[in-house]
């Protein structure tokens, strides 16, 4: 038995050490060629399809399915990448249960959708095993875009540019790039590094020159860069975590999840990286599931997430809650935070109240409930942090809180574009952020090469 | 519960599933493994002349198209009549119907276009107490460039004249086996009844390449580099095959002449349909090379069920019973007017139905109404063509729905005629046959 199974506190080594591995290995293994080409011959190649209308990037799935199961996937990965440069990460990440494959007929008829997600990793694998590049830069134009952030907005939009000839410069605070694709997404979704193969698939293309630390309102201003450059791209992402506004919530031992899963997605040995014995999360989001689905892998002994609404009402989509259930994560429903209890400045539990819908409006009940808990996690959304942008010359206008853009991602700044989770009206999906990246690269082009 | 015993120009079975001559039937080994699993008889591998056997190539002998999921549709073969010793054949021939008397055993045939080689070789067989057989006129590959095999069956008086030698030499019943590759199949059927043959079975395998090589840009199955044409048959063939069988069941001429049905069955529904075109019985080959010898237990249960459902009680009661049905062009009812209808709580949306009628049709199928994806029928472009029921994946999903007499058909504007009228007396047809004032 290992050390530190049930240890009281924030510790390492829960587990075997040759458990991690297996623990953090590929969620979805990816088919055979023998898998994949008999489940492309499940699909339809249905007319208009539901499928390519449910993706934000509208990747011809049909066409790409249909690649596959006639022996291309070479060509099969160009139509994906043709839309989606990032077609790899979003066939690892997407929630098709809730996009594509929500929507394929065969999920209408049978309840057994073409597993499309899967076969666009396939298609995709091949292609980046070759390291077939379908893009060719042509003659630079001469013009400079500055992206801010390399995470999916600002590298989709990067790699449009390239292909138009553009110069972009990404500037990006963290050491890597790849927003949250290196840093926020559960581990057993992206293995072998999966995150930087990409990125050095994408910026293979040339004239893409990303510079690591550089972080808007600290090494550089918004007014710089459009000073600088003949166009820029905002897409920095969310940098704040939405506070638990319960008492002790300063206490050692409450971490924001998005922290926690950048660790874990960063450590080098996960058998050193500290989880609690005990462990709560607070929220339904993606992130909630992923921060208390690996805690249960890290060897939590009790992972419960709390969630202040009911099951139907959780962001995570079926699928996530299910994988959480399957790991052995409680989720609790109906429950708010209400105070951190702490021993010695040391998390030992949290207060939680019971909460009703009263009409509309949702309501602590008065009836309490006490978890035992030495890590709290607080998953309960990010915000955007507008504080970046100021020492700009004018101010960009948000909306409800972060970047208002147009239909075709333009700011209400000149020469200034946004996307990705920093604008409004986006919906926190990494494939929407490619889309909003390659489309604002799109009106960028326009913009340097009629104006 | 349904008889499906079967008498077959005198020859009796279990039942009216036998093994075609192929592979499968090449040697006792197999014919017994057969008869365990159930098989009513079989076409034992075609037997040649006494001498030096004949050779096989030792690269690949079949090639085959697939369809989904990898299922099996056309398999092709260039494997030649058996490649074992003529005397080997034929004890363990009479030492299996020794053994299994109550199985129909047929012995098939291919020697040179000569009197003196059918004169020698049909005591030999008479001797194994075989219970008739097979005139291979059919071998399209091989066999054929050697004037035996499809070269005698592609001339009506070469097949004409080697029946009359067997009826002559032998006792047992005559059954000619007639090749596909030809432009019609009536004559060389005509032929053999002329020579006095007591039954026909079609079809032999048709001509074929399955594929290409891309990298070696060779023709498959590959043979050092080479290919040949070879034998098709499979689920593919069936639509030919039965298109041959009705030509000769309802000709003049040959009505009546007993026929062997072969080509593609794979089902206990492809055999009923054979014997609704006239088929006396059938023979299988490649499904059993597809999926083993078991099939033939899922044949006559399901044949046995259906015709119980039906009320059929004897395989006299199914056999030709389509025959009437199939006709020319030229007389069908050119008043009957049926519409597609989609069922839209069987329809899922997959849109192939509009897509197939607008790109090559009659942009009879809506894609959109109200804003929503919806795909029903518009009854004034329909011309019931039946293209959209063939493309949908959902089983009944799309039907061919007639309009009753006196019902407007709003495609021409005019009630449906409740008059029988055929192209015969169109007023379109320059040749139209004028009434009788």
């Amino acid at each position: 038995m290992p050390e530190g199974q049930f240890k009281e506190g924030i510790v390492g080594g829960r587990l075997q050490a040759e458990q991690y591995a297996d623990n953090f290995s590929d969620l979805h293994p990816p088919l055979d060629q023998h898998e994949a080409l008999v489940e492309s011959d499940r699909c339809y190649f249905c007319y208009d399809a539901p499928c390519m209308n449910a993706c934000p990037t509208s990747i011809d799935i049909p066409l790409f399915i249909r690649q596959i199961s006639t022996g291309n996937p070479i060509g099969s990965a160009k139509t994906i990448f043709d839309q989606n440069i990032l077609g790899g990460m979003c066939a690892r990440v997407c929630p098709t249960e809730t996009l594509c494959e929500e929507v394929c007929v065969r999920e209408v008829a049978e309840g057994k959708p073409v597993q499309i997600g899967r076969l666009q990793r396939y298609a995709t694998d091949v292609a980046m095993a070759e390291n077939k590049q379908f893009y060719q830069r042509p003659e630079p134009t001469g013009k400079t875009v500055a992206v801010v952030g390399a995470g999916p907005a600002g590298l989709a939009a990067a790699h449009r540019l390239a292909r138009h000839g553009h110069d972009v410069t990404i500037l990006e605070a963290r050491p890597k790039a790849g927003g949250l694709n290196e840093y926020g997404i559960a581990a057993y979704k992206s293995v072998d590094n999966f995150a930087q193969a990409e990125v050095d698939y994408v910026t293979a293309i040339g004239g893409i020159d990303i510079q690591n630390g550089k972080a808007l309102g600290r090494d550089y201003q918004l007014s710089d860069l459009i000073r600088n450059y003949d166009a820029v791209f905002l897409g920095m992402g969310l940098g704040g975590v939405n506070a638990l506004r319960a008492d002790g919530e300063d206490a050692a031992g409450v971490t924001n999840a998005v922290e926690f899963i950048a660790e874990l997605r960063q450590a080098g040995d996960l058998a050193a990286l500290p989880v609690g014995r005990r462990v709560v999360v607070i929220g339904g989001g993606m992130t909630a599931i992923d921060a208390a689905v690996q805690s249960k892998l890290l060897g939590a002994e009790e992972v419960t997430i709390c969630y202040r609404r009911g099951q139907e009402h959780m962001n995570a989509s079926g699928f996530e809650q299910d994988l959480a259930a399957a790991n052995g994560v409680t989720i609790r429903h109906w429950l708010q935070p209400k105070r951190v209890i702490t021993d010695a400045g040391q998390v030992s539990g949290i207060e939680l109240e019971y909460t009703a819908l009263k009409g509309d409006k949702l309501a602590g009940t008065g009836e309490t409930l006490t978890l035992v808990a030495d890590q709290v996690f607080k998953a309960i959304g990010q915000s955007f942090v507008p504080a970046a942008l100021n020492g700009s010359e004018a101010s960009i206008e948000l909306e409800a809180g972060r970047i208002k853009v147009d239909g075709e991602g333009r700011t209400s700044l000149a020469k200034v574009w946004a996307g990705g989770d920093c604008i409004f009206g986006g919906d926190d999906l990494t494939v929407s952020a490619v889309a909003q990246g390659r489309d604002a690269a799109e009106s960028i082009h326009r913009s340097l090469t009629q104006g | 519960m349904a008889d499906l015993r079967n008498n077959f120009v005198g020859i009796k079975s279990p039942n009216p599933f036998w093994l075609a001559s192929a592979p499968p039937t090449d040697k006792a080994y197999n014919v017994i493994r057969a008869f365990k699993a159930g098989w009513g008889g079989v076409v034992w591998k075609t037997l040649g002349e006494e001498g030096p056997p004949v050779v096989n190539v030792n690269g690949p002998r079949y090639g085959a198209i697939w369809g989904a999921d990898r299922r099996l549709l056309g398999l092709n073969n260039i494997e030649l009549i058996t490649d074992r010793d003529l005397q080997t054949n034929l004890r363990e021939m009479k030492q299996v119907k020794m053994d299994w008397p109550d199985r129909a055993l047929i012995a098939s045939i291919m020697v040179p276009c000569e009197e003196a080689s059918w004169k020698a070789i049909l005591p030999l067989v008479e001797e194994t107490g075989a219970d008739g057989i097979e005139l291979n006129f059919g071998c399209p590959h091989g066999m054929s460039e050697r004037g035996m095999g499809a070269a005698v069956g592609q001339v009506p008086e070469y097949i004409e004249m080697v029946v009359r030698w067997c009826k002559q030499y032998t006792r047992m019943p005559v059954i000619t086996k007639l090749t596909p590759n030809i432009t019609d199949i009536r004559k060389p059927a005509r032929a053999a009844h002329a020579g006095g043959t007591d039954a026909v079975s079609l079809i032999n395998t048709i001509n074929s390449i399955t594929g290409v090589d891309l990298d070696s840009f060779a023709p498959m199955p590959t043979i050092d580099g080479k290919g040949s044409h070879g034998g098709y048959c499979g689920p593919a063939v069936k639509p030919i095959a039965m298109n041959m069988v009705a030509e000769i069941a309802r000709d003049p001429e040959t009505h009546g002449l007993p026929i062997s049905g072969i080509g593609g069955i794979t089902t206990w529904r492809d055999a009923a349909e054979f014997m609704a075109l006239g088929a006396g019985n059938v023979q299988v080959c490649t499904a059993a090379m597809t999926y083993g010898f078991k099939i033939v237990q899922e044949m006559i249960a399901g044949l046995e069920n259906w015709m119980d459902e039906k009320g059929h009680r004897s395989l006299d009661d199914i056999i030709g019973r389509a025959t009437p049905n199939v006709t020319d062009w030229q007389y069908l009812n050119l008043n009957y007017v049926a519409k597609a209808r989609i069922d839209q709580d069987a329809c899922i949306k997959c849109g192939r139905c509009h897509i197939a009628c607008e790109d090559t049709s009659h942009q009879a199928i809506t894609s959109m109404v109200n804003g929503e994806r919806h795909f029903e029928v518009i009854e004034a472009e329909c011309v019931g063509c039946n293209l959209c029921v063939n493309v949908c994946p959902v089983e009944n999903c799309i039907t061919m729905e007639p309009l009753a007499a006196g019902v407007m058909d709003q495609r021409t504007g005019k009630p449906v005629s409740p008059i029988y009228a055929n192209w015969t007396t169109h007023p379109n047809n320059p040749m139209a046959k004028v009434a009788a004032e």
